[in-house]
């Protein structure tokens, strides 16, 4: 049960996107289109998850090697590593799925999404289960932020705004009424 | 040649968080003060101003195949360095930033500086180049931290402006973050839009 209310709290109280600011640069970059908002989404949750796995048992490596100061440098080493080894297995095994999630793979490596739960899980002491659900429920949020904002954003892109918000600007309060939608959620748990 | 250029465009004319719109992240999620918003602000200038010297330095003998990776490490290992400092001489402050400052690694702007000038300039400029994209950043900032700050909590810095009175503490929680950034992104636009104007009236005129 305590897993299930993890796993809430992770996708929709603390949305990554909405309430703990990681990752909002793919946000902004990928959100135009519907279909490129459920690939980016797809990749992340794919990826935030097997990092957060790996990344709780090299930091049980580091902390027994007595290491731990190396964890900014390791991670994002081994964060961009894995990236590029995800995209070479795809290709190889699931050509479908490569073609789908092809493009958005590499710019994954600096989604700072990926590595900050990674140090999150670290920081918050979670037990592998824990992590791994932590790290999952983040990318389904993550992916569920980006799927609705690109729908909004599709809808708004035939609407005439005042030339000052052009852009980036009407973006940023459109994420901000969103985000003050799911602030809503916060009375769930 | 070191040219002062390199310094003013990166700090107005290419500012990286309200031109460039780059390091959304930090600017979001650090600024619920003018203080924090500080701290982030020039915990990143270090960064940016120490990698820049690197890698300006290292630009020569780095093969082309391989930068990226290499680029990473030297800001991973300046970020470790500054993450630790700020632990051991300002725990408060290390304390509310959090996880931010490990994640200055992933910060755009630090990788587009050091792949878009300092791989390619001597080091004198690329020390203008980051002193003017730092403290951009490091103001802007500071901007968005102060308006939160003041509307939500009616004090900056800490210091009392106009108290209880008049408060909106919306703009501490999340939604404010971005409510306040897409308002102030809007304002430079207009400000933008009205210089281009008046250039091509005076461009007409002639």
């Amino acid at each position: 049960m305590n897993l299930v209310l993890l796993f809430i709290s992770a996708a929709l109280i603390n949305n990554v996107l909405l309430s703990r600011f990681l990752g909002e640069c793919p946000f902004l970059g990928i959100s135009k289109s519907k279909d490129s908002a459920i690939g980016m989404g797809l990749a992340v949750i794919f990826v935030i998850t097997l990092s957060g796995a790996i990344t709780w048992f090299l930091n049980e490596l580091l902390v027994f090697l007595g290491l731990e100061y190396l964890q900014t440098i390791v991670f994002i080493l081994i964060i961009a590593v894995l990236v590029q080894f995800v995209e070479l297995f795809l290709k190889k095994t699931s050509p479908s799925l490569y073609e789908a999630l092809g493009i958005y793979l590499p710019l994954i490596t600096t989604n700072c999404a990926i590595l900050g739960m990674s140090l999150l899980n670290i920081r918050e002491n979670y037990n592998f289960i824990e992590a791994l659900i932590n790290s999952f429920g983040s990318g389904c949020g993550f992916a569920l932020a980006l799927i609705i904002f690109s729908a909004i954003r599709e809808k708004m892109q035939l609407n005439d705004v005042p030339k000052a918000f052009e852009g980036t600007a009407l973006a940023l309060v459109t994420v901000g009424l969103l985000s003050l939608a799911f602030m809503g959620f916060s009375g769930l748990v | 040649m070191a040219d002062i250029k390199n310094f003013t465009n990166g700090l107005i004319k290419n500012n990286p968080t309200f031109v460039q719109v780059l390091g959304i992240c930090p600017t979001l999620a650090t600024t619920t003060s003018a203080k924090n918003a500080l701290g982030m602000g020039l915990a990143t200038l270090f960064a940016l101003l120490l990698s820049n010297i690197v890698i300006s330095l290292i630009r020569k003998i780095v093969p082309e195949n391989v930068r990226i990776p290499i680029y990473i490490v030297v800001i991973a290992s300046f970020v470790t360095v500054i993450d630790l400092l700020m632990h051991g001489f300002l725990p408060e402050l290390w304390e509310s930033l959090g996880i931010f400052i490990p994640l200055i690694v992933v910060n755009c702007i630090i990788m587009g500086r050091a792949e878009a000038f300092a791989s390619k300039n001597g080091v004198v400029d690329s020390i203008f180049d980051a002193l003017g994209n730092g403290l951009g950043f490091t103001g802007a900032l500071f901007l968005v931290g102060s308006v939160r700050e003041l509307i939500g909590n009616g004090s900056i810095l800490g210091i009392n402006v106009w108290g209880n009175t008049f408060k909106i503490p919306l703009l501490i929680l999340a939604p404010g973050a971005f409510l306040t950034l897409g308002m102030l992104l809007a304002m430079f636009n207009t400000i933008g839009n009205a210089k281009k104007n008046q250039k091509k009236k005076a461009g007409a005129k002639k």
